[in-house]
């Protein structure tokens, strides 16, 4: 296992459970053993990672990597002491930022929520390479986390176009998609992960997944309402 | 030692230990506890050590040992050790120890000894106390040295600030006591050690008096101007001579010349001697001992066309006993012995081993997990910091733990039985042992697991060692509390461990070499003298390669004879199939099962091979430079070769002749040095005089890189008169045709850095050391076998230093020019070394793939191809299905770095044995302590 196997999620995820700061160690760049420069794909992911909690109001010191070897012990032990005493100066998760526990809460929920999608976007970003570090801090921009979230990508399966073939609920990969015979189909929106592989495969022909960009989803027609009326659809 | 090669008698004789090795574990508390200080020789004697202790810090087998300076053997009294080893290691009564050995062959690989300075007395080692040798030196530096890799001086205990090497120390010198030849690595090593002080210290000023700068091997050129463009760095060079000691401040000055500034004096805080490579100690009495002939340098004598081979029949040598080497060598030296006594011995491979027979393994996949908690005392390594005791009663209050005891060493062999006996008796399906690094005994608890008879990936180690007591001595509670943090986690994740099949898979017996050069063919031969089917495919329809092109040797060789025998000997074999003017057109598969589509003259074939060497070769580069392709008379190297060997009327006849060095590389498009052209120039230099006495030879050269042995010829060339020019890349030499007093020359001016003046040399002919540039076939054969190069076209191997001949990708091999220019000698050895590395494969019926790989859960996947790009190996594509693109993993291929799970956005692909929920369990569990956070909230 590599340090670029640590998961944009397990950060997110120790911040929710309520740890003050994540510290990620790799081995140094540029001397992987194996050839696979791992270690940049986690520099990509803590770069990525600081600037979500930028953009939701956390100090993003509180995420750090480090590159050494087995070889670079007291430099590892004067990292590790200066990481925790930086932790315990900013405070308590939240607390430091002047944000209430609920909202840190909320919020990381929702970027958990987000790990999927915003994988999906970023996937050749996060698999690069930066040979140097100057371009660390702009590797990602705050303007452009700022439009991740702003346009989040929803979609939405229009009831008038929906012809209930099921393609898309066989091929969704998160089973979000609620498909009934002959009952227009209904995207869960709890469930979906915004991949678009519903948006992707749904037949031209019908057209009924729309992408959203950044609004409300219109709620699904309810229950009793969704039945097929085949006639509308075949002329 | 007696007997011929196939069955040798060897008479050992084991020095007692005084310890029981397979009792005692390595904890050091008897180390601790010893009361004699003395020396420590690995430190090279500049901090203590106790009487007792690990020879160092990465020793295999990791035990102590008892030396002369015990006081109880000494003067029969203390024995402190006895009482401190819980574990009863400590034997006094250990006798010396005779064992007698039959075997069939015989390796020596005595290695070497650091010239010692000491000897002559101008140098002030032994005198000055801030006068240090590189590998006192190389000790400061290092994490685990005298003082914890802080660079102190002895005088004050300060970390020096300017810095003098001084390189050749004991090598290139022929006054008695020194050594004539180069020692081959001090010029690299020397950088090595400016960048680490840089690292240590960036103000440090480094200073590097040299001689020529030998940075001859691959990236090494990269790697000097790496260390040169570093701030505060200065390359001088000069002869240098030790000045005098400042009585103050116990500094050193030295003395040295420049063209520039002429003589200067200059001081320093310490002063490196960058010393040279001897023979082993004790050279004589080991060659006497085997029988043995050694070289006039006193390294063992071996054969040209198979360096590891000593005089002796059935012994080889390999590493440094050879002759100053440096790492890669070494190592392919020591693969190279391996694959000889193969040959030798091969009628008689497998006998002596014996399988090993584990239990049917029980599936417990269905039922609740049952966790066993195992925590390790380690002696006192653990046991005296972390509550022992309270963290079993606190592991058993853990969800799903049935069981937890604690152990003295969980490593010693009656622990890791009772770790077997109690997960039978107590119907445990999880096994966490806290104890540990996993890195050092993870395979040997996941075998105590097998002898239980479940899965051996139901274990989880909790490393409450290196992690915690280790480090947190001095705060016990808080140690406790981080063991018991440690083990919750392991606890979590054991829960979610999955039973994992590892697989075997068939060995295809046959390999695949391609390129029918000197490489390939000795590598062909030696796997089908081990009872392999080789095919041997060449792209030309003649098997050679380069050395068509060569005639002789610097030592001597008939390289044309030698050729034409070893083609023979190649047709002759029954097992090698020759396939010339051949072309691969396809090739796929993977350890074990490849198969390879080849087409020689419109017949192809399809072949199936378990190995596949790739020995493409490289070709010499045609200058653009000084008139070459323009004017007859100007010719390469291997060009001049050829006409000597013919003893053309132009050379018995002509005047005068500059050889220039360097064209064509250590330039911006061919940043690195070809190796073997400085030597080459000798070779045909020497081979000239004998041919035409009277002939005015010029060696027009940037640095002479006639490194090892090869700087004998060197002298040699410069006694016969043979003029050395230097010149500076950023004043090169000038070539125009010209007609002096009605003859026809070359006139090439240069600058004479000696003179300070510009020459004008008439030259009849003008030999070009022409750079070795990577092979049209070598690009070829990296994209068909989907191998790396580097930025030069060289094949990328495994890891530079330790495994020199291995690709990434399992199953395939590289050996000879393809990999970086190098001699004929150093060729073949490396060819024995591929061949050797290959038979670690084909000498096995099976190859074991790991079962923590990658694994797609196709629903999942929504076939973006975010892990086909994350992954280096080739081990995911995308296939389509009825229901589109889907990855697919081919775990054969996949080495379990997960990054294509880090990628994957809807977790359709996992690494297994660490997955998302094992890995989210042991965040959870890390930061969820029911107890604590009652205790907190109070």
């Amino acid at each position: 296992m590599c340090s670029g196997r640590v998961d944009l999620a397990f950060v997110f995820r120790a911040f929710l459970k309520g740890t003050d700061g994540v510290f990620i160690g790799g081995c140094r760049l540029n001397e992987c053993n194996y050839d696979t420069h791992g270690n940049y794909h986690a520099l990509n992911m803590v770069l990525l990672a600081k600037k979500i909690m930028e953009h939701i109001g956390l100090n993003p010191a509180r995420l750090r990597v480090e590159f050494m070897s087995s070889g670079d012990g007291i430099r590892f032990a004067e990292v590790m002491s200066e990481f925790g005493r930086k932790i315990k100066e900013l405070g308590p998760l939240g607390q430091g930022e002047g944000i209430d526990e609920e909202t840190v809460k909320s919020k990381l929920m929702e970027v958990a929520k987000l790990v999927p999608y915003i994988k999906r976007v970023k996937k050749d970003k996060l698999a690069s390479r930066l040979n140097n570090p100057e371009q660390y801090d702009d590797f990602f921009t705050r303007d452009e986390i700022d439009r991740l979230f702003r346009e989040v990508t929803s979609y939405y399966i229009d009831p008038a176009k929906c012809q209930a073939c099921m393609i898309c609920a066989r091929r969704c990969p998160a089973e979000a998609i609620i498909s009934v015979k002959n009952q227009v189909h209904v995207i869960d929106q709890e469930k979906c992960i915004k991949c678009g592989t519903c948006f992707e495969v749904c037949p031209e022909r019908f057209g009924a997944v729309r992408e959203i960009f950044g609004a409300e989803v219109p709620p699904p027609p309810p229950e009793g309402e969704r039945t097929l009326s085949r006639k509308k659809s075949a002329r | 030692m007696e007997g011929e090669a196939g069955d040798f008698q060897v008479t050992l004789i084991k020095k007692p230990k005084y310890i029981d090795e397979s009792q005692c574990t390595g904890c050091t508390a008897c180390v601790e506890y010893c009361p004699v200080k003395y020396p420590d020789s690995f430190n090279q004697e500049i901090s203590q050590n106790k009487a007792i202790h690990i020879y160092f810090a990465q020793a295999i087998p990791l035990v102590t040992y008892i030396d002369d300076s015990c006081l109880y053997l000494k003067e029969k009294k203390c024995r402190i050790c006895e009482g401190i080893c819980k574990n009863q290691a400590i034997d006094f009564n250990q006798r010396a120890e005779k064992i007698e050995v039959n075997v069939g062959a015989v390796i020596l690989a005595p290695g070497l000894e650091p010239y010692d300075p000491g000897l002559r007395h101008d140098y002030g080692y032994g005198k000055f106390a801030n006068v240090v040798t590189s590998l006192d030196y190389e000790r400061l530096m290092c994490a685990t040295g005298p003082y914890q890799g802080e660079i102190l001086r002895a005088t004050d205990h300060k970390h020096p600030h300017k810095i003098a090497w001084i390189q050749c120390v004991g090598s290139r010198q022929v006054i008695p006591g020194g050594n004539s030849y180069c020692s081959a690595v001090c010029c690299t090593y020397a950088q090595k050690q400016v960048i680490l002080t840089k690292e240590h210290e960036a103000e440090a000023e480094c200073t590097i008096f040299h001689n020529d700068i030998r940075s001859y091997n691959k990236d090494f050129e990269r790697f000097y101007q790496r260390t040169e463009s570093l701030p505060g760095v200065r390359f001088i060079r000069s002869y240098v001579s030790i000045g005098r000691e400042i009585p103050e401040s116990k500094n050193v000055t030295l003395r040295y010349s420049t063209t520039d500034e002429g003589v200067k004096e200059e001081e320093f805080d310490l002063v490196v001697l960058s010393v040279g490579l001897n023979p082993p100690a004790d050279y004589v009495k080991l060659a006497n001992k085997f029988g043995l002939e050694l070289n006039a340098h006193g390294f063992c004598k071996t054969n040209p066309v198979n360096p590891m081979e000593a005089t002796r029949p059935g012994i080889f040598v390999s590493g440094a006993f050879r002759g100053p080497t440096d790492i890669p060598e070494a190592v392919f030296s020591a693969s190279a012995a391996g694959s000889e006594c193969g040959e030798l011995l091969d009628y008689r491979r497998g006998r002596l081993t014996q399988a090993r027979i584990y239990p049917p393994e029980k599936d417990v996949s269905q039922e609740e997990p049952r966790i066993g908690v195992f925590v390790c005392h380690c002696g006192a390594n653990i046991g005296r910091i972390v509550d022992v005791p309270a963290t079993v009663e606190y592991a058993l209050s853990l969800p799903h733990v049935v069981y937890a005891q604690e152990q003295l060493f969980s490593c010693a062999t009656n622990s890791a039985k009772e770790i077997s006996d109690m997960t039978r008796e107590k119907g445990l399906n999880r096994v966490v042992v806290a104890a540990c690094s996993p890195r050092t005994l993870e395979p040997l608890f996941r075998d105590t697991v097998r002898e239980a008879g479940i899965n051996q990936y139901y274990l989880d180690m909790a490393n409450i060692r290196e992690h915690n007591s280790w480090v947190h001595s001095k705060e016990k509670e808080e140690s406790t509390r981080k063991a018991q943090d440690l083990i919750r986690m392991s606890v979590a994740r054991a829960r979610h461990l999955e039973p994992l099949q590892e697989f075997d898979l068939p060995v295809n017996k046959a390999a695949l070499v391609v390129g029918g050069g000197l490489a390939g063919m000795t590598a062909a031969l030696s796997l089908a003298n081990q009872g392999h089917e080789v095919y041997l495919v060449e792209k030309e329809p003649e098997l050679g390669g380069m050395a068509r092109k060569m005639y002789f040797t610097l030592e001597g060789l008939d390289v044309q004879k030698y050729v034409h025998d070893l083609v023979q000997r190649i047709y002759r074999h029954p097992l090698v199939h020759v396939r010339t003017g051949a072309v691969i057109t396809e090739t796929g598969g993977y350890v074990g099962n490849f198969v390879t589509q080849v087409n020689s003259g419109g017949r192809i074939a399809e072949i199936r091979h378990g190995a596949t060497l790739l020995a493409t070769g490289a070709e010499e580069y045609r200058p653009t430079e000084y008139l070459y392709g323009e004017d007859d008379r100007v010719v390469t190297n291997l060009e001049l070769e050829e006409q000597i060997a013919r003893e053309e009327e132009r050379l018995v006849d002509a005047r005068s002749l500059v050889m220039i060095q360097c064209v064509g590389c250590r330039n911006e498009e061919r940043n690195y040095c070809s190796r073997v052209c400085c030597s080459h120039t000798l070779k045909n230099a020497l081979n000239l005089k004998k041919l035409n006495p009277q002939l005015d030879i010029y060696i027009l050269f940037r640095d002479m890189r006639t490194y090892g042995y090869y700087e004998d010829y060197y002298r040699e060339a410069a006694g016969k008169e043979v003029r050395f020019i230097r010149y500076e890349p950023a004043d090169r030499p000038q070539v125009e045709a010209a007609v002096e007093e009605g003859r026809d020359v070359l006139r090439v001016s240069v600058t004479d850095p000696i003179l300070g003046k510009k020459l004008e040399i008439d030259a009849d002919v003008i030999a070009l050391a022409a750079a070795v540039i990577p092979s049209a076939g070598s690009e070829e054969a990296t994209r068909l076998f989907k191998v790396n190069a580097n930025p030069d076209g060289f094949f990328k191997e495994a890891h530079v230093k330790l495994r020199p001949v291995d690709f990434v990708a399992d199953g395939i091999y590289l050996c000879g020019l393809a990999h970086y220019p190098k001699f004929i000698t150093e060729t073949l050895s490396q060819a024995y070394a591929a061949a050797g590395r290959a038979l670690t494969l084909l000498s096995h019926d099976t190859v074991v793939a790991s079962g923590a790989v990658c694994e797609v859960d196709e629903r999942k996947c929504i076939g973006c191809g975010a892990c086909v790009s994350a992954c280096s190996y080739g081990a995911v594509e995308l296939r389509e299905t009825r229901l589109g693109k889907k990855a697919v993993v081919n775990p054969v291929l996949c080495k379990g770095d997960g990054l294509c799970n880090a990628k994957c956005p809807t977790g359709a692909i996992s690494l297994k044995h660490y997955t998302d929920e094992e890995i989210f369990s042991q965040i959870d569990a890390a930061l969820t302590d029911v107890r604590r956070s009652g205790a907190a909230r109070q």
